[in-house]
């Protein structure tokens, strides 16, 4: 138990309820293979794993520093298409990943250093006005740019053999189920990381820019270099997290990892989930990514049952479900700040952040 | 005794606040300096385009920067009201068919100014709603406030979808609005002409009350100095509240007048079309009213020509601009003093 919560930087879910949805989260994940059978169910896994490292370093930037980035996606689809160029141009092996995972970091640290240095000295708002723009520019850029990443068609890729589905070192053992391990490993460690990170004094620093920032930098810390630092660290998570997706999709374009819609879904995970708790990214991710694939089914039902009423049937189609995620994200932001997590563990009688406790 | 003379203010010794004409002459600079790469004819069809696109984009933008100015509200959510004016305007124009299709001006306006006032009807509806619903609890709490307006951008292109249909609506001009005008080698297409002249008479409207009127006096303070207008007894809630209206009505007219400048509608119009205002009011100066017109004018051209010249610089063109103008005035062009 001392080692579990020194493996979470003694930041525990400090609700019962809120323990045992993450140990089923976490249990699924490692078990999902040979519990949930078929590609659809391995595919949703591997997105949820993928998500929540996204999610988790988005909630970084604006759960624990107050930022508001639109330019998430772009630093998710560069590290997807640093892996995917590389391993389209020098061929399928390790080295071609390791190349492109580690150019697409250089890129995304320098361009998020250059992002922050030039609009995070001034107001929250400039900063999201600003990556919005960027955001879009990158995205014409990438579609623009067709023969290095192959435009609004993408790029397919072979991974190395031991990662691809052809490889059956043994009967039960094959290279998707590899790759999908792979990846819950590094999300694991990364989420670890991440942890250690916000519970650090550098974290509780965050934490106070986030809740006066004036107040913060007359205690004495540079706030813009704190602010950089974080959005930094983030674009780098979000780079991994990219580079993992292209892995598990052996392709990737500009709707996978790029488009606005991934970044108002990331938007929506973590305010569902809990702003400035981790947890809430894997809460969030998880239940997130379950609705999108399988609750669409029983909306489609619903709207079945509503046919006869011209008006409901029409906001109950499964095509709408965004709008009863935006609803159900304004009355978050409204009424449950902290989210699923943050609820659990008022419930609990704590306090919704580890801050507030100390 | 010169010490003890009362400093009276009268109209001959208050300083006047010197104008700053530089960012104006940017204007004219970039249109003459695009000249020489250029032949004259297409210069001129260039620029009425450039001015076309910046009028509308100025128009649209206005009320957000106001609101911004006034009470330090960024509304995300701004786009909904364009995408809300440009698919009035398809449902309007649809049933006036027979006014749109006839080669009569009359007609044809007739068709145009109905549903612009629809739009502006409907889109200052929806503002006064989006106002009371979305933006009212989360005052003063930046953060609170883009999320909130950017779930009510989400909710509002979804209703819209939902109401109009997801797909690509066709919105075609009426008919003596197609085709161009030919003035020597020079051809001026007729649509963006009208444009220029409905901003403008935006512009002018915009203009007088803001600098003629009394609630125009009051909203020009409110934004200097929020506090201070408050305190002299007047409800800069009101005034904030019209302030909106009025931008979410002057964002569905630019809605139909961009729909029609694109000629069709698609449901993330509004997404698309708020990335660019956003650009327009960083380059002005947030808040700033000139400013956001110098920063509309200054991107429709730049656009335009670079369009012309290279085609595939012309995406980025509107980034580098900003870029290009934070360097030389971190604040826009006309930073609002106090913020």
């Amino acid at each position: 138990m001392n080692k579990l919560s020194r493996l979470l930087s003694h930041d525990l879910p400090r609700s019962r309820a809120l323990a045992v949805v993450l140990a089923v989260i976490a249990v699924g994940l490692l078990v999902a293979p040979f519990v949930f059978p078929g590609a659809k169910a391995l595919g949703v896994a591997a997105k949820i794993a993928v998500f929540i490292l996204l999610v988790a370093s988005y909630d970084l930037l604006l759960g624990y520093t107050g930022i508001v980035s639109f330019a998430h996606t772009m630093f998710f689809g560069l590290g997807a298409y640093g892996v995917a160029i590389a391993s389209t141009r020098l061929g399928a092996s390790w080295s071609a990943i390791v190349l492109g995972l580690g150019g697409a970091l250089v890129l995304s640290l320098a361009l998020s250093l250059l992002i922050g240095l030039f609009s995070l000295r001034v107001k929250a708002i400039f900063f999201a006005m600003i990556t919005l723009a960027v955001a879009a520019a990158f995205q014409t850029l990438a579609s623009q740019l067709s023969d290095l990443t192959g435009g609004e068609d993408g790029l397919s890729f072979k991974v190395p053999e031991t990662l691809s589905p052809a490889f059956r070192p043994t009967d039960w053992l094959d290279g998707r189920l590899l790759t999908y391990y792979a990846i819950v490993l590094v999300v694991a460690l990364s989420f670890f990381v991440l942890l250690r990170c916000v519970n650090s004094p550098f974290g509780r620093v965050l934490q106070a820019i986030r809740e006066n920032d004036f107040r913060a930098e007359a205690i004495g810390y540079r706030t813009v270099i704190y602010r950089t630092w974080s959005n930094v660290l983030a674009a780098g998570f979000a780079t991994l997290a990219g580079a993992l997706l292209a892995l598990w999709l052996r392709y990737n374009g500009p709707d996978t990892s790029l488009s606005f819609e991934i970044m108002l879904d990331i938007l929506l995970i973590v305010v569902i989930g809990g702003m400035g708790t981790m947890y809430g990214a894997v809460v969030g991710a998880a239940l997130f990514l379950i609705a999108q694939n399988y609750l669409q089914e029983l909306l489609k039902l619903a709207a079945g049952a509503a046919g006869g009423v011209p008006g409901l049937a029409l906001v109950l189609s499964p095509d709408r479900w965004l709008l009863w995620l935006g609803v159900l994200f304004i009355v978050c932001v409204y009424y449950f700040p902290s989210g699923i997590v943050g609820r659990l563990r008022l419930q609990a009688g704590g306090s919704t952040s580890r801050g507030d406790r100390q | 005794m010169s010490a003890a003379a009362p400093l009276l203010a009268t109209p001959a010794n208050v300083p006047k606040a010197k104008f700053d004409v530089v960012p104006l002459l940017l204007v004219a600079v970039l249109a003459l300096a695009a000249l020489p790469f250029i032949s004259p004819s297409t210069w001129v069809t260039l620029t009425v385009a450039g001015l076309a696109m910046g009028m509308i984009v100025f128009i649209i933008a206005s009320g957000l920067t106001l609101v911004f100015g006034l009470m330090d509200v960024l509304n995300f959510g701004h786009g909904v009201f364009i995408a809300l004016g440009a698919f009035v305007a398809t449902t309007v124009l649809g049933a006036m068919g027979g006014y749109m299709t006839a080669p009569n001006l009359t007609a044809n306006l007739l068709a145009i100014f109905t549903a612009m006032l629809v739009a502006m009807a409907l889109a200052g509806a929806v503002g006064f709603a989006f106002e009371r619903v979305i933006v009212r609890p989360v005052y003063g709490q930046h953060l609170k406030q883009i999320l909130i307006t950017m779930g009510g951008m989400i909710v509002g292109e979804e209703l819209i979808k939902a109401i109009w249909g997801p797909q690509q609506i066709p919105l075609p001009l009426p008919e003596s609005l197609r085709g161009a005008f030919v003035f020597g080698d020079a051809a001026v297409e007729r649509y963006r002409l009208f444009a220029v002249l409905v901003g403008s008479v935006v512009l002018a409207a915009l203009l007088f009350t803001l600098n003629r009127t009394k609630i125009g006096l009051l909203i020009r303070a409110g934004v200097q100095d929020r506090e201070m207008v408050e305190s002299l007894g007047y409800r800069i809630r009101a005034l904030f509240v019209g302030v909106f209206v009025a931008g979410s009505a002057l964002a569905g007219l630019g809605g139909v007048l961009w729909g029609l400048y694109q000629q069709s509608v698609i449901p993330q119009i509004g997404a698309q079309v708020n990335v660019l205002i956003f650009i327009v009011i960083i380059i002005g100066g947030l808040g700033s009213t000139l400013g956001c017109l110098v920063g509309a004018l200054l991107v429709g051209l730049l656009a335009n020509y670079t369009g012309f010249l290279l085609p595939k610089v012309a995406l980025f063109s509107n980034i580098a601009l900003m870029v290009a103008v934070l360097l030389w005035r971190p604040q826009g062009l006309y930073p609002v003093t106090s913020r």
